[in-house]
């Protein structure tokens, strides 16, 4: 498969008259927007602003984040399964909103979202400080359950970044990326003396408000499968997460998924880059082994020597994180695990909840339980009393002044187990 | 600029490095001398004007090793009579006994003291085990022979420690990392830094793990309750099941305590008295009726039916999430110390 993304560099985000880029400023027409996600019958209301990097602005609590793409050549659309129908996508072309991010908010779905400061010390933690974000609040109909709520302000998100990235479906791209693997075979006999790598791509799936889409199926319900990389990129992977903040995989996450990104780099030169298997995290002990070992079979089918595997949550998921890698490094391939630490405030603490001596290359992406002051800011988008019950906040989080002292759990995307950032945890 | 005042430091040794005696007087009990002695000396050369080797206390090693409990108050009782603003205990390389005492004698010190302690041993010196997460353990060779290259850092890791500066990394300062994690920012992002760890090892060069593996507890089951009809039974849980309200705030995750709850007179959780403080799963089914998380519906039945004897009348309660081991640990150590105290045979413990 070959897909080309073309980035088209967005430098400034404003209201305007009509939806459009114009010399790397996005203009967007509010009014329409809001109409168009208003449509849905279980939101009540929608508000838009705009958080840019720098600004004395937090956003709270942060549900999802979406990165603006239009599919403008090839089969499908974006966001197959919610957006678009369900032929296959991840080849042809595709334009990105480069630098920008739409960031869904609101009343609390969960306990489990998170906090972007766009200014302070808050910034460094979180990749969505430094994109231009455009905010969505959603104000749900009243009585809407939540697992309702959480599917409204999913698909409202998606709508808002698939209506965004359409301003970019005429425009000439600043950079165009080339993204081609061939099949299997054709790949390992073009690389002989390379080593093959597997990327084993774990998918949030525990249920009750912790679940992830594959073109719009919920990944509890998939045995592990093969997928192309150029798919997720088309936006294939859809979080419908409330997993703690720092270690959620945003939708942002999944389009621009770091490993994918490394491996290519280095595909043809240290290694052979095959492709990407997606399995589960289920909370059963059954479901555990089954889509563990059918997870390495198709591994070691396609003729891996090695392979990275990510996580994503924690807790649960650390049990499928060490059986994907018992079961790989049993069968002969060699692993490497991106996970991140609950070590306690005081670091003194385990970091997982399971562990197998097999797990002996990990990349840690930090520790969530270490703390962290957030200073007031002066303007505050969402609702900052959610600090108090997010996961990583707790009572007595908020000071009267508005700053925050919380775990960095609830900062989004601070410990991202994809290895988007690069916190990482280390021993004293 | 105020003068840097000398540091006063106290030197623990046994009696072989005290100079007291070999084997023979290891029985010996704790003494002080007046300035270094034997290691002290090239201690108090490292330290150079910084500091000050003021006394040294010797013990012996059967002395301390018997009676750990006893040994160790007299020990510190001789070590703040010299006023001291640090302690450098041992270095002690693979020496049983002298390695546990050094790491007594410096847990004591710096917790009744307040003062910043270094010691030195060999890796697997069982001392390190013990008291490594509360001391900075100077990483030595298993001998002697090791003095020379132990002394210098121990004495620099020291000045640090007391002057209140950034301690760097085990590799850095050359102390046994104690198992405590701390988060910095990477030249490269994890996932650049996985790939290229993943290429070291596909091709067989030498590569660091980011997170070792801790050696995990295996706790194993107890045998069966004998006789259920005469059994006390009690309910525990750790997701999240609190009077409504949550009277003891506890966190919707990372919690920093359990509650204990009275069950008398209830004989069914509903969304008018409970509620769940649990924030890692959708809570709307456990709101909606607490029995699915905490089943004191179907205990109190049972109990009417004879088939256990009676129900304990508290449930304990923390939230299991993000919650770190350490903390979890202590947790069902007190709860279950309290169950305990209180007769109960067997614990019914729900999750989520």
């Amino acid at each position: 498969m070959r897909l080309e993304l073309g980035r088209i560099r967005i430098t400034d985000v404003q209201f305007g008259d009509q939806t459009r880029v114009t010399g790397g400023t996005l203009f967007i027409n509010q009014g329409e927007l809001k109409d168009l996600l208003e449509e849905d019958p279980d939101i009540a209301r929608v508000e838009l602003d705009l958080a840019k990097p720098g600004e004395d602005v937090r956003i709270i609590p942060v549900k999802d984040v979406i990165e603006p793409r239009v599919k403008v050549q090839g089969p499908g659309g974006v966001f197959p399964g919610f957006i678009s129908k369900v032929d296959t996508v991840g080849s042809g072309r595709t334009h990105v909103l480069d630098g920008v991010a739409v960031v869904t908010t609101g009343k609390i779905v969960g306990f489990q979202e998170g906090i972007i400061d766009m200014g302070g010390p808050g910034a460094a933690y979180s990749p969505f400080s430094q994109t231009l974000n455009v905010v969505v609040k959603i104000t749900p109909v009243e009585g809407l359950p939540q697992h309702k709520h959480e599917q409204a302000v999913r698909l409202a998100g998606l709508k808002a970044a698939a209506y965004l990235g359409n301003a970019g479906r005429e425009l000439e791209p600043d950079q165009l990326e080339v993204y081609e693997l061939g099949s299997y075979l054709e790949n390992a006999a073009a690389f002989p003396g390379l080593p093959k790598v597997v990327y084993l791509y774990m998918l949030q799936s525990q249920g009750l408000l912790h679940d992830t889409y594959v073109y719009g199926v919920d990944a509890k319900k998939i045995l592990p499968s093969l997928i192309s990389p150029t798919e997720i990129m088309d936006g294939a992977i859809v979080s419908g997460n409330c997993v703690s903040a720092c270690d959620k995989n945003t939708t942002y996450h999944h389009q621009n998924n770091p490993v994918i990104a490394q491996l290519f780099q280095r595909h043809g030169r240290d290694l052979c880059f095959l492709g990407v298997v997606i399995t589960n995290e289920n909370v059963t002990l059954a479901d555990k082994e089954r889509s563990s070992s059918y997870a390495a079979k198709l591994v070691k089918m396609i003729g891996a020597e090695g392979a990275i595997i990510t996580e994503e949550g924690f807790g649960n998921p650390d049990t499928d994180l060490m059986m994907n890698c018992r079961k790989l490094e049993e069968l002969g391939v060699k692993t490497v695990l991106i996970t991140d630490e609950y070590a306690g405030r005081d670091g003194a603490s385990q970091s997982l909840a399971d562990a197998v001596p097999q797990a002996n290359a990990v990349v840690s992406a930090g520790n969530a339980n270490e703390m962290i002051t957030l200073p007031p800011c002066g303007k505050v988008i969402g609702d900052l009393e959610a600090a108090e019950v997010i996961a990583g906040g707790f009572a007595g989080a908020l000071a009267p002044d508005g700053s925050l002292r919380v775990e960095i759990q609830a900062i989004t995307g601070s410990t991202c187990e994809l290895g988007f950032s690069k916190l990482r945890g280390d021993g004293f | 600029m105020a003068e840097h005042k000398k540091l006063r430091v106290v030197h623990y040794l046994n009696q072989f490095f005290g100079q007291i005696g070999g084997e023979d007087m290891a029985g010996v009990a704790p003494l002080v001398k007046e300035g270094p002695v034997g290691p002290g000396l090239a201690l108090a050369g490292a330290l150079g004007e910084a500091g000050e080797v003021v006394a040294t206390v010797i013990c012996g090693d059967n002395y301390a090793g018997d009676n750990l409990e006893k040994a160790v108050p007299e020990i510190l009782e001789l070590i703040r009579q010299q006023k001291p603003d640090a302690l450098v205990a041992g270095p002690a390389f693979n020496a049983g006994r002298y390695g546990i005492a050094c790491g007594a004698v410096g847990q004591a010190a710096a917790r009744e003291l307040g003062i910043p302690v270094v010691t030195g041993m060999y890796q697997e010196n069982p001392g390190v085990e013990l008291y490594r997460k509360d001391l900075y353990i100077i990483a030595t060779e298993d001998s002697a022979r090791g003095m020379r290259g132990a002394i210098p850092k121990m004495a620099a890791l020291l000045l640090k420690l007391a002057r209140g500066e950034e301690i760097g990394s085990p590799e850095a300062e050359g102390y046994l990392p104690r198992g405590i994690r701390r988060n910095r920012f990477a030249a490269e992002n994890g996932a650049a830094r996985a790939v290229e760890m993943l290429v070291a090892k596909l091709k067989g060069e030498a590569f660091t793990t980011e997170l070792p593996m801790p050696d995990f507890d295996r706790v194993p089951p107890n045998p069966p309750v004998r006789d259920l009809r005469s059994a006390t039974i009690a309910l525990v849980t750790s997701g999240g099941i609190v009077p409504k309200g949550n009277p003891d705030r506890i966190e919707s995750s990372s919690a920093s305590k359990f509650g204990k709850y009275s069950l008398e007179g209830l004989t069914d959780l509903t969304s008018d008295t409970h509620q769940t403080a649990h924030g890692g799963y959708d809570p709307v089914y456990a709101n909606g009726d607490p029995d699915r998380v905490l089943p004191l519906d179907v205990a109190r039945e049972l109990e009417a039916e004879g088939v256990f004897g009676k129900l304990h009348p508290y449930h304990y309660a923390t939230v299991g999430n993000g919650t770190s081991v350490a903390n979890a640990a202590r947790y069902g150590a007190a709860i279950a110390a309290d169950l305990k105290e209180a007769g109960v045979d067997a614990v019914i413990l729900t999750s989520t």
